[in-house]
């Protein structure tokens, strides 16, 4: 397998070719146009009437034609320079680069909160964007290191976030101790997801996955009882910091100590807004440190073993079972984490949160990032979670700007941002050269 | 220890069906500790079946597959699950068309092969997610092993190195050191010299014969190329239609007529004239 597919560029076309191709384009503009464009339906006193708009109809096809045109003229002169720049882009980048790229996001998080422009809609933006920088790197250990294309991976993180609710609303529990209670539960549920889909691969086992979120999602929904169906939970009570309530004092009495009593400085929302931020960013640290260290050991190396090639897993004495198993397990857990977190930042929570959209959102965190790249799926969430949120007025835009960048992205980078995967161990005496990790998408069932 | 040369592999009343197709019938042999047995037979004999059998990717029809580790401890491979079998039993195979972890690099492939080992030591992970120094000191000794072999199939300069990239020759080399990293007793081979160039082969034919003498290991091949079967096999099995039309040493087998008219596809007369001619 060669690093980038080796993919020939067209070749180069002749003039009237491309003009023939461009007409075609414009016919198939100009038919479209007709029931689009050609037709106007006028309200007027005298009722309705249809206007016809046989213009319209041609400026489009016009207008298709010449985009067309130039759109493969650019193509024709810019395409080997393109290729060629797409390739080389991963290989530019020596591995140290990678740490220091890391260290630098990790040093920008940590300030990024006292920064001046700051203010809580930005840090409400981050912490979502972290959120999902968490969820990306939780569903990178299923989808990018063991290959197993998971499409309800959101069913994880409203277990997670649900175990937190119902367990503090019913028995009282705090927030630190339903966290890691949330891991567990997620693990759980990702080990009774793994058991009927051991045998599946690709496709199948993201059919599956698909319906396992969809049923937790409709459990939610109509188990009234327990979950309140539709209006979902609120009031979810606020993590403590080692006790130190962060509740606004205007909004009733306290339990306990408050934290911005115990360093006797005013309340501000601030300190809350503060508090989660750094929160996530532990909590989405400790999942990167995790899964890094995980791919360094025997288990890790298992499923990255597993995601090339299962049968020769099979044929060196490893147990598929147990290795699909913990890749489930652990990118579970880390989802409930999230979940939990989820949670405990909304105050308030419904089964509308835990849609399929989500699940498709984290998974194009990953893809585009780069399978199995963890400063990529950075990237990737900011692109996605961070910018629509950001431009929240431009929310008609958002899904045609969303597919625009997933039609480029898999153009120029069909293996993500920054596909690159560097060994887990070393010998150091000839070349090393990165690889790239085969699609789950496209692995052998 | 048991002593050398008793019996490995004992194969009994072997069939395989496939629905309505046969694709073994009622085979037996034999393999020996310390033995190269040569599985040969022209196309669609039914040779990858019998190791698919025998590893367990199959679940044979009738028969009974035992086998003998030197320590003496004795398994019914027909019941085995495939991982449990390279696991427990240590039988061990390469494939036809070469399945390497292409995306990862070639140490990597060698190193995952120690997996079980490496497995324990890290203590499921928890001493390895702790970065505790037996850990530590395993995989350096995992390494070291890996080296050993690179070194054998000279391939040490490549070894971070993706193992796709490589030369078919070379991850043919690769992948029957893989399968050695995982420690088998018995090292099944399908096809090890397909596609090799003539010095590629004899290379071949020298790295199983070292495995043998230096390891302790006995092999069991299937193969297409007669000139690394006629040189490094003690054993060769026959097989034609699922069934086993000779069996013995090198040379008896050459000579044998049902071979002869197994192969040239001619009738048992006309092989047994040409035995003649060619002995007058």
């Amino acid at each position: 397998m060669t690093r980038v597919a080796d993919r020939q560029a067209p070749p180069a076309a002749s003039l009237a070719h491309l003009v023939r191709d461009a007409g075609l384009a414009a016919l198939v503009a100009a038919l479209l146009a007709v029931p689009l464009l050609g037709f106007r339906l006028n309200v007027s006193a005298q009722g309705l009437s249809l206007e016809y708009r046989l213009p319209w109809i041609l400026y489009a096809a016009a207008a298709v034609f010449a985009g067309r045109l130039l759109l493969s003229l650019a193509a024709r002169s810019l395409w080997p320079q393109v290729r060629q720049r797409s390739r080389g882009f991963g290989a530019r980048f020596p591995s140290n680069t990678n740490v220091i790229v890391g260290w630098v996001l990790i040093g920008g998080a940590l300030v990024l909160p006292w920064l001046p422009f700051a203010d809580p809609r930005f840090l409400s933006v981050a912490t979502l964007v972290l959120i999902y920088v968490m969820l990306g790197w939780g569903l990178n250990i299923v989808v990018g290191l063991a290959g197993l294309l998971d499409l309800g991976y959101v069913a994880f993180y409203a277990i997670g976030a649900y175990s937190f609710a119902l367990l503090s609303m019913n028995f009282g529990l705090s927030f630190w101790i339903c966290l890691p209670l949330a891991g567990i539960l997620g693990a759980f549920f990702g080990i009774l997801l793994g058991f009927p889909v051991l045998r599946l691969r690709g496709d199948y086992l993201a059919i599956v996955t698909l319906g396992f979120g969809e049923i937790i999602r409709v459990i939610l929904l109509n188990w009234q009882a327990v979950t309140n169906g539709p209006d979902g939970i609120t009031d979810i009570p606020r993590p403590t910091l080692f006790g130190l309530s962060f509740e606004s004092p205007f909004r009733g009495p306290l339990h306990g100590t408050g934290f911005a009593d115990f360093l006797g400085v005013p309340y501000s929302p601030m300190q809350w807004m503060f508090f989660i931020y750094y929160l996530i960013l532990l909590l989405a640290l400790g999942t990167t440190l995790f899964a890094q260290r995980m791919r360094r050991l025997p288990t890790g190396r298992a499923w990255e073993a597993l995601r090339e090639d299962e049968i020769a897993c099979k044929s060196l004495g490893m147990n598929p079972v147990t290795v699909k198993l913990s890749a489930f397990a652990i990118g579970a857990s880390f989802a409930g984490l999230a979940g939990c977190f989820f949670a405990a930042r909304q105050g308030f929570i419904s089964p509308e949160s835990f849609t399929f959209i989500e699940s498709a959102t984290i998974l194009a965190i990953v893809v585009l990032g780069g399978m199995g790249s963890q400063i990529g799926i950075v990237l990737a969430a900011m692109l996605l979670v961070g910018l629509p949120e950001w431009f929240r007025n431009l929310a008609e835009y958002r899904m045609i700007a969303f597919g625009g960048a997933m039609v480029l992205i898999m153009i120029w980078r069909p293996g993500g941002l920054l596909s690159r995967r560097d060994p887990t161990v070393t010998l150091g005496e000839g070349p090393a050269e990165s690889m790239r990790p085969a699609p789950a998408a496209e692995s052998p069932r | 220890m048991v002593a050398v040369n008793d019996v490995m592999l004992d194969v009994q009343h072997l069939s395989m069906r496939f629905g309505g197709l046969t694709a073994i019938d009622d085979l037996s042999f034999i393999a020996r500790r310390g033995d190269i047995t040569a599985l040969i037979g022209p196309n669609g004999a039914g040779k990858t079946t019998v190791f698919n059998c025998l590893t367990g990717f199959y679940r044979p029809s009738v028969g009974k597959l035992e086998f003998t580790q030197a320590s003496g401890r004795k398994f019914l491979l027909e019941r085995m699950p495939d991982f449990r079998i390279a696991r427990d039993a240590k039988v061990i195979r390469t494939f036809q068309n070469i399945r390497l972890f292409t995306g990862m690099s070639v140490l990597e492939n060698l190193v995952v092969a120690q997996h079980l080992r490496l497995t324990r030591a890290s203590g499921y992970a928890v001493a390895g997610l702790l970065h505790l120094a037996t850990y530590r000191k395993a995989e350096r000794r995992a390494v070291e092993h890996a080296r050993y072999w690179l070194d054998r199939i000279g391939l040490t300069t490549a070894a971070d190195l993706a193992a796709g990239n490589l030369p078919y020759g070379s991850q043919r080399r690769l992948e029957i050191a893989r399968a050695m990293c995982a420690g088998p007793e018995l090292l099944c081979l399908d096809e090890p010299a397909a596609g090799l160039n003539p010095r590629e082969s004899d290379e071949l034919s020298d790295l199983l014969l070292d495995i043998r003498r230096e390891h302790d290991i006995s092999v069991l091949l299937i193969e297409h190329d007669m000139s690394v079967v006629m040189q490094i096999s003690d054993h060769v099995v026959v097989l034609d239609h699922g069934a086993c039309i000779a069996d013995g040493a090198p040379a008896e087998v050459r000579a044998d007529p049902a071979v002869i008219s197994a192969y040239l596809g001619t009738a048992e007369e006309d092989a047994a004239a040409m035995q003649q001619g060619r002995q007058g």
